[in-house]
């Protein structure tokens, strides 16, 4: 049966490579880890795009038409036989449009900062039909700075067209989309381990289909069920930087050697891979974090957070619990009111909190001797993306000469860069901003007022000028200095 | 070698070399310990050590000594991985240290290299309290034939300007010495102001004499350049984040910190200046922006 396997695969590679040169290529490329980022950020690796443009303009353009026709015709009669993982593969990478891979070209977007693109939306519309994932769509006017982004509603779940059971994309990552869709799991670092335990059921669940290697196979998979968490629920913003990294870390980076080992301990290999990676970047880095800000809480301090961060929140009551004296100060905004959990668990630990909406921070700032903040993702030039507000409160903290701390792991680093809170982030369910007051609901009919637009954004980037100290389980660091732990990261692994 | 022979000879070695920094001093004091050194174990050892450079911390509170002690520590205790044998390990690291030493030894030189080229000739510099490492490189710049003066300021509470002046009179370098106060006055007349540092810390800011806060706050205001001049044993694994941020211990002089028990009476002797008002530092790793100090750092301590 092995002699079997390996002929069946030797035929299946012709097949491809006699018929699709361009896909072979890509599924080749593809199948080596390091290109597989390609498709998802925005700096595409030069060498995906060098192995497409190798061939001369001519001849490109006769054969593309020509491999089109095929694979249109190869469509018809795989969708009646339900799409096999082997197609989707290739095809599950969200791509540009081909006709933008002209040569010399090397950036390409992504579609999900393209949606005021209609070519793209049709694309998009019609791999999503292919692979019988419903498409959501857009709701409300979309302010015109903010529209290539998705904005969704959250009263029209993506699993109300979902047809049960799906075939195609695996419950875990169905319900770990609706989670992230109503607002039930928030939060980075709790979104983040979410994601790396549906992905562990995806992994209990998997069995390698016969004719198939486990870690090419399951790579592909994976792939294809991380890509269509984005139109299967909101898109989340953070996902492309952190998540992202986490999932390729983890996942990706564990499959080759757990599988070169014995196939039968390969998953379990990967499950405690995943597990380790929690506990290491998760649990412990909050504890170490914890441990070197206490240096910073001194007796009498006055410290001002905003929002809910599960780190900051760890932070506070664990200097409690080392008999610090200091009180706290709370500061909310709408839509989200996540202060309110912040308040609720500091309060319940003892602490004297006071509580302030974000238009008051200026009139509170003069008592504040530290500001702590939490954050979603500290990208390589050093700006930090937190939740929206964020950037205000280090600006106000600024101009009163009040130091700004930011404490975040070192998972969350990426090498993202962005200078503005525009080109990259999520527009949440712009009703969130209607409101009944006093029994009046002023904006109920917005839609109907045709030059009214309510903008709900959930990021904002903080520069690192207003940040003072960046506090990450490998010790304190300035702001500018989040590439060079980079590299050093990249150099140990 | 106990508590009284480690300090005693520390006082030895500042007093014949009276141009050496305190935290070369405590070096070479770490190293006469190893030498001494009667332990059976690396680990001892390297727990005796860190005894001996906090005898030292208390007899001398600058930031650069415990600075220097920390560096010492790990740049010989990287050997204590390779040798089986204790002796043989004790060889290794006595002669690691001396090369250190040497190593320390040659960085005055070479910040002085670096820097004096950027004082044009004519320039008028002004330079606060008493650095050795300021005034090698004054001393570079004369020997290349520069004509400059220089405002010094008193730097009270021990007057340590005088002493600077009279360094600079010997070289036939003009001199005035200005009050602490009158900085703001003496600014709009000087082309760029040089300080020493008594400790580099993580954020790329510096721990140095009382007034040199105000100083870097008045260049800023003024737009002139403030440069900051140290050796790279000076960088210290510290984050303040503001003036009171400081650990006491390093604020006050170390027989103050024994002595008296209710330090909000005492004056502090050092202060700390931020990196945004640091145009640049010169080390002996080179010329340093203050955001590369923390690189610079990870370097060394990572």
């Amino acid at each position: 049966s092995k002699e079997e396997k390996q002929r069946l695969r030797k035929e299946k590679k012709q097949q491809k490579k006699s018929k699709e040169k361009k896909d072979d290529k890509e599924s080749h490329v593809s199948s080596a880890p390091p290109a597989v980022p390609a498709p998802v950020s925005n700096s595409v690796p030069a060498s995906e795009v060098a192995v497409a443009t190798e061939k001369p303009t001519k001849s490109k353009a006769e054969l593309k038409a020509e491999r089109r026709a095929r694979q249109e015709a190869e469509r018809a009669t795989k969708q009646t036989k339900k799409g096999e993982p082997g197609q989707q593969g290739a095809t599950g990478k969200p791509k540009a449009p081909p006709s933008e891979l002209q040569p010399g070209m090397v950036k390409r977007l992504s579609e999900h900062v393209q949606v005021d693109d209609p070519d793209v939306l049709k694309k998009l519309a019609k791999k999503l039909e292919r692979q019988q994932i419903p498409l959501r769509s857009d709701y409300g006017y979309k302010v015109s700075l903010f529209s290539h982004l998705h904005q969704y509603s959250r009263k029209a779940p993506p699993t109300q067209q979902l047809s049960i059971p799906s075939t195609v994309i695996h419950p875990a990552i169905v319900r770990l989309g609706l989670q992230y869709s109503q607002g039930i799991v928030a939060g980075s670092n709790a979104r983040s381990v979410a994601l790396l335990h549906a992905f562990k059921q995806v992994i209990r669940d998997y069995t390698t289909p016969p004719n198939e290697e486990l870690s090419r196979d399951l790579i592909k998979k994976c792939l294809f069920y991380y890509m269509n968490l984005f139109p299967l629920k909101k898109f989340v913003f953070f996902l492309i930087n952190v998540t992202y990294r986490v999932f390729f870390n983890t996942i990706i980076f564990l499959i080759f050697p757990a599988s070169a080992k014995k196939k039968r301990f390969a998953k379990s290999k990967l499950l405690t891979s995943i597990e380790w990676y929690i506990k290491e970047k998760i649990i412990l880095a909050a504890t170490a974090i914890a441990h070197s800000s206490i240096e910073k809480i001194s007796d009498g301090d006055v410290i001002l957070v905003y929002g809910c961060s599960s780190l900051v929140n760890n932070i506070l009551c664990e200097a409690y619990d080392k008999q610090r004296k200091f009180r706290v100060i709370v500061v909310d905004s709408r839509p989200r009111l996540e202060g309110r959990e912040a308040l609720r668990r500091l309060v319940q630990k003892g602490i004297s909190c006071t509580y302030v909406l974000i238009s008051a921070v200026s009139y509170i700032l003069p008592e504040v001797s530290k500001v702590f903040l939490g954050a979603h993702a500290l990208l390589a030039n050093g700006y930090v993306m937190s939740r929206v507000g964020t950037s205000q409160i280090a600006l106000v903290a600024k101009a009163f000469n009040v130091p700004v701390l930011v404490c975040c792991e070192t998972y969350k680093f990426c090498e993202r860069v962005q200078t503005d809170s525009f080109v990259s982030n999520e527009l949440d369910d712009p009703d969130d901003l209607i409101v009944t007051r006093k029994g009046k609901t002023q904006l109920a009919g917005w839609q109907q007022v045709a030059s009214l637009g309510l903008l709900n954004l959930v990021y904002d980037v903080t520069p690192p000028d207003f940040v003072d100290l960046v506090i990450t389980d490998l010790g304190m660091i300035p702001c500018t200095s989040v590439p060079v732990v980079l590299r050093v990261k990249n150099v140990d692994q | 070698m106990n508590e009284e022979e480690l300090v005693e000879y520390f006082r030895a070695q500042m007093r014949t070399d009276p141009d050496m920094a305190s935290a070369v001093a405590a070096i070479r004091t770490l190293l006469e310990f190893l030498r001494r050194d009667t332990g059976e174990t690396i680990l001892g050892l390297r727990e005796s050590l860190t005894w001996a450079t906090d005898c030292l911390k208390g007899e001398d509170s600058s930031v650069a000594v415990s600075s220097g002690g920390e560096l010492f520590l790990r740049f010989i205790s990287l050997t204590s991985l390779e040798h089986q044998d204790l002796s043989r390990c004790k060889k290794v690291m006595e002669e690691r240290g001396e090369l250190f030493l040497e190593k320390i030894s040659m960085s005055r030189n070479k910040v002085a290299k670096l820097c004096h080229t950027f004082i044009k000739d004519g320039a008028k510099i002004l330079t606060h309290s008493f650095s050795r490492v300021v005034l090698r490189v004054l001393e570079k710049a004369a020997m290349e034939k520069k004509r400059f003066s220089v405002y010094v300021t008193e730097s009270q509470p021990d007057a340590a300007g005088q002493q600077m002046a009279a360094e600079l009179a010997k070289l036939h370098v003009p001199v005035t010495v200005v009050l602490d106060a009158a900085v703001g006055y003496v600014l709009e007349k000087v082309d760029l102001v040089i300080v020493g540092a008594e400790g580099v810390v993580e954020s790329g800011g510096i721990i140095n004499k009382i007034g040199t806060y105000q100083m870097a706050l008045c260049s800023k205001a003024h737009n002139k350049p403030f440069y900051v001049v140290a050796e790279s044993f000076k960088f210290v694994r510290l984050y303040p984040l503001n003036q009171q941020d400081v650990p006491d211990k390093f604020k006050y002089k170390a027989d103050t910190l024994k002595k008296r028990q209710n330090l909000s009476e005492e004056h502090p002797v050092i202060d700390y200046t931020p990196p945004s008002l640091i145009t640049l530092l010169f080390t002996d790793l080179g010329v340093l922006t203050p955001s590369a100090v923390s690189d610079e750092l990870i370097k060394l301590y990572l």
